[in-house]
């Protein structure tokens, strides 16, 4: 069907597809649950707060799932090199997500103030740690991460975990965890009323000028960082092999993309513009097109993030020969080919369902539900 | 050389959260047909007694499912983060079943567990019935992808080794979609998941039984759960012995190991029942054995011969020392990729380079390789007996004792007189943990059966890991068990909560001991 060139370029739009998804749907209730403890003053209100992501927060957290199922078919040495490497990161992102299982079903089971609060602070970790952490490994690929490889292809990280959190990474960490708190106040403003939901239009708003301010000094910072830049031929069509090609650090690289194609630049443009029309929205009790306005952002920023760095998906830091890039840290042709058409026949049934699930759930949740309805709730 | 103990905590590591993650599976995968059967039932009839059913063992579902959730996340990634050379060797063809299980399963089982607990009110009878039919049919096909993942470790078929990428890449999907490994494994865990899910209906639906209370509800509920468990049972054991028919390399020697058979015997084999399987003399002290069985259930034939432990290892021997030469003329290649010669040994070896890779372990260059070193990792090849002699015993004996408790408590459903009989209520309530201990049992006997390969022939476990340190290991390791065991407290304590307030929990107004519990309340 398609070339092997092409296949490789579709799977970098798609993975980025998925990362989208990701921040679009679990992002919103992971806002949410960073928002938990601070717009849900009492039990009442806190669990109007978890109700309104309640049906939800299992199917959303599968674009998670999926997205790392979808690296390790699409780039397994990405996969392996970038879990391993971040090892410890990794482990407190599974170990924050723990709590979210748990918390949203066990939680309103027992009526114990007690019980119910270390559940509330629970989810709040469940639901801010992992984008704190995702947002500070974006900033260190941005960077160049320490790994090599030897002649079978093993890898080694040479770094420890506390060089993962240099300033510029937790600028990208702020970036990132400002965003995802923007995009779940959005979305528990258009599922609640009255004090909860002037409390999360606060917090959105306040959060979507953080995170303008944020990505906004990232992007004069990255100016100054050594990018990577290929200097040898590039082979799109070729073999997988990271280890054939030259690559050169240079400060300023990453803004090559944006100077050979400068329609690119509509993306942190639409990063900035999107973030700011949510909160005027939200303002106006707008809650809807502000949600909207407010996934838009997403893919500006995370769209910024991708077309910066392209046609690199990690560099290495100590061995820059040694990056990972779309052209040679993928899977086989064949394999990339099948996943494709799963994914064009899947992706479009996912879509529709959650969306009738949600049209099934519509409608704001209100205190006098919860009341009313203490059986179903959580 | 990577340590091994570094690889010893790695596998401790995947064995405890892989373990811990299928004490929820099993569950999950049988209850929610039963789940299934009973709101179909109510929506037949109408009775709301059917749909209390739905909703009181579908309260136990979801306690059970979050942990299920939670501990398949872990074993997602780990692949990445503890066998990053695993994932890199064979991600080609590993990875798309299991990004085809998010994007066709757990997307599906999760979007429809929301609306299955929180569509009540708001969906008509029939679209209810069909939220929990696509949930039930969500789970099923996760089992299925990650079971294709898995068969694929025990007979890695449709791939093919590439010297330039340095990895396992897919050839033929077909071939590895329908891998009969992956097949008698699907049906086999499966029909362990329905054996499960009735075991647990069951049990619980005696004790209320034997207690006298909610006498209606529960022997409803225990009449749906025998007769699943009885046609569960008969098929985990039918489908069990189909698992034990030989297919692929990897099948035989765990034939012989579980059933300590060290010698091949002249065809038909006899069946070991019982044993005492002495490794270091590599021979069984004493065995009770049957003529013929093992021959009849091993190869379908009378004339077939199965291999016995000593001629496995034989031929190992000669596949390690083709395997040198398959190594050799690799890094010949790695060095130099236009290399003729090389090119042309590998060709002829390249069937045989796990083999080489076993040697690994004990040397980094193979002219360091000595006759002795060459014996070790011939017996590496073979794991040890007695556990996989007797785990594979317990499943089976607990499986038949399951049949048999099922086809009673059938029987006695049929006649309605399942109260008149306290012992086999009591027996019911006592098998509790059967299922799963028969579950783990299986595992282990599939898993360490398979060892030293992650990828049987292909690739040796020691190979697959991280580049970790030991300490990391360490670290990692106290924290899974740390959390897992304040989970499993958690999760027992409700389930055990809820299971002891009953049906009363739906606050309905209609069952024993509700009224206005405080803690009932809520779904
Ligand atoms: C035979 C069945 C089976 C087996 C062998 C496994 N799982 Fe599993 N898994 C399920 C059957 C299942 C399930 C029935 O679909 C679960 C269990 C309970 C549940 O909530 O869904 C699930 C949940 C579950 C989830 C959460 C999905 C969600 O949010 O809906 C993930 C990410 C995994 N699993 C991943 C894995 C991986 C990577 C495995 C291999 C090492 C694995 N599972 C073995
Ligand atoms: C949930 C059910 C499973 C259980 C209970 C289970 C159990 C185990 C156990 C006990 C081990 C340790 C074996 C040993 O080191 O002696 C192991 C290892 C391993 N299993 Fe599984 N397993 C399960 C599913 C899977 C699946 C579905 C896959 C792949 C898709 C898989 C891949 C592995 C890998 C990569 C290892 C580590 C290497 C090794 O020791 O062989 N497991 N598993
Ligand atoms: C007479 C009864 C049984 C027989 C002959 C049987 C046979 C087998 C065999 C040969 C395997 C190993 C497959 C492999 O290595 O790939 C296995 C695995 C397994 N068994 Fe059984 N079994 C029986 C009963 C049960 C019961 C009662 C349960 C649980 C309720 C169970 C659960 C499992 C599980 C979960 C596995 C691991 C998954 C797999 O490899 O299929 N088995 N069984």
């Amino acid at each position: 069907m398609f070339d092997y060139a092409t296949f490789k370029l579709i799977w970098w739009l798609l993975i980025g597809v998925l990362l989208v998804g990701f921040a679009i749907m679990d992002g919103h209730d992971m806002g949410v649950g960073t928002l938990l403890p601070f717009v849900g003053r009492n039990d009442l209100e806190r669990r109007v707060v978890i109700n309104t992501v309640g049906p939800h927060w299992d199917g959303n957290q599968v674009w998670f799932i999926t997205g790392g199922g979808a690296i390790f078919a699409a780039w397994p040495l990405v996969y392996a090199t970038a879990f391993s490497g971040f090892y410890w990161a990794m482990m407190a992102v599974l170990w924050a997500l723990f709590f979210r299982p748990v918390g949203f079903d066990y939680r309103s089971k027992i009526h114990n103030a007690t019980w119910r609060s270390t559940w509330d602070w629970g989810l709040f970790v469940g639901g801010a740690v992992p984008p704190l952490i995702f947002g500070v490994a974006f900033g260190n690929l941005l960077q160049g991460v320490p790994f090599q490889f030897d002649d079978y292809m093993v890898s080694t990280y040479t770094g420890t975990f506390w060089q993962l959190l240099n300033p510029f990474a937790l600028l990208a960490g702020a970036v990132s965890s400002a965003m995802i708190t923007m995009h779940g106040g959005a979305y528990l403003a258009h599922r609640s009323e009255g004090a909860i939901q002037a409390r999360a239009i606060r917090g959105a708003v306040g959060a979507a000028l953080i995170m303008v301010l944020a990505f906004v000094a990232a992007g004069f910072w990255i100016q100054n960082i050594a990018g990577y830049r290929i200097t040898s031929p590039i082979d799109p069509a070729g073999l997988s092999n990271p280890m054939s090609k030259s690559v050169v650090r240079e400060a300023g690289a990453w803004m090559a993309n944006y100077g050979r194609q400068p329609l690119l630049w509509l993306l942190p443009a639409l990063g900035v513009t999107a973030a700011l029309l949510s909160a005027g929205l939200l303002l106006a009790r707008r809650t809807l097109t502000g949600f909207v306005a407010s996934s838009l952002a997403l893919v500006g920023v995370i769209g910024t993030a991708g077309v910066s760095m392209f046609p690199f998906i990690m560099p290495s830091s100590t061995v820059p020969a040694a990056s990972l890039t779309v052209w040679d840290a993928v899977s086989s042709h064949l394999t990339l080919g099948i996943m494709f058409w799963v994914t064009m026949i899947f992706m479009p049934l996912i879509v529709i369902y959650t969306s009738w699930a949600y049209r099934v759930m519509r409608g704001k949740v209100t205190v006098a539900q919860i009341q009313a309805n203490e059986h179903n709730a959580y | 050389m990577i340590s091994e103990q570094l690889v010893d905590l790695s596998r401790l590591q995947f064995a405890v959260t892989a373990l811990y993650h299928f004490l929820f599976v099993p569950l999950t995968l049988g209850m929610v047909w039963l789940l299934v059967i009973m709101e179909s039932v109510y929506v037949m009839t109408g009775k709301t007694v059917y749909q209390d059913m739905t909703r009181f063992w579908g309260k136990l579902f979801g306690i059970n499912f979050a942990l299920g959730v939670t501990t398949g996340i872990t074993l997602e990634f780990q692949f990445g983060t503890n066998w990053a050379y695993y994932s890199h060797y064979v991600g080609d063809i590993f990875g798309a079943p299991l990004a085809i299980e998010g994007l066709m399963a757990f997307f599906l089982e999760s979007t429809f567990i929301g609306l299955f607990f929180f569509g009540w009110d708001r969906l008509s009878k029939p679209k209810h019935l069909m939220v929990t039919l696509l949930m039930a049919v969500g789970t099923n096909l996760s089992a299925l992808w990650i079971l294709i993942a898995n068969g694929w470790m025990q007979n890695p078929v449709g791939a093919e080794f590439n010297y330039t990428t340095m990895r396992m890449e897919l050839v033929n999907f077909w071939a590895l979609l329908f891998n009969p490994d992956a097949q008698v494994k699907f049906v086999h865990t499966v029909s362990a998941g329905y054996l499960t899910g009735a075991m647990f209906v069951l049990s619980i639906s005696a004790w209320y039984l034997l207690k006298g209370r909610d006498v209606e509800f529960a022997k409803r509920s225990f009449r749906i759960a025998a007769a699943f468990g009885l046609a569960s049972a008969c098929s985990v054991i039918v489908l069990g012995d189909e698992s034990g028919y030989t297919v692929g390399e990897a099948q035989q020697t765990k034939m012989a190991i579980i059933e300590a058979m060290w010698q091949t015997e002249p065809a038909p084999a006899s069946f070991n029942v019982i044993a005492w399987p002495d490794e270091a003399r590599a021979k069984n002290d004493w065995a009770v054995s049957i003529p013929w069985v093992l021959g009849l259930i091993g190869t379908r034939s009378i004339s077939r011969e199965i291999p016995g432990i000593f001629e496995i290892k034989a031929k190992n021997r000669t596949r390690i020392v083709s395997g040198i030469d398959a190594v050799n003329a690799l890094e010949a290649l790695r060095t130099n990729p236009s290399n003729g010669a090389a090119k042309e040994v590998f060709e002829r070896h390249k069937a045989d380079l796990g083999f080489g890779l076993l040697l690994k372990k004990y040397v980094v260059e193979m002219n360091q390789v000595t006759p002795g070193i060459i014996e070790r990792a011939v017996s590496d090849t073979v794991p040890r007996v007695a556990p996989m002699f007797w785990s594979f015993r317990i499943m089976v004996g607990l499986g038949f004792a399951m049949l048999l408790l099922f086809a009673l408590s059938f029987l006695s459903t049929v006649k309605i007189n399942c109260r008149q009989k306290p012992w086999l209520l009591k027996w019911a309530l006592w098998m509790l943990p059967a299922p799963w201990i028969a579950c783990e049992l299986g595992w282990f006997v599939a898993e360490y059966g398979r060892q030293p390969w992650t990828i049987y022939g292909v690739l040796p476990t020691h190979l697959s890991v991280s580049t970790l340190s030991v300490n990391t290991l360490y670290g990692s390791l106290a924290g899974f068990i740390g959390f897992y065991t304040v989970l499993l407290i958690v999760e027992m304590y409700l389930m055990v909560k809820f299971a002891r307030l009953g049906p009363g929990s739906l606050g309905t107004g209609r069952y024993a001991g509700e009224v206005s519990h405080p803690d009932s309340a809520h779904a």
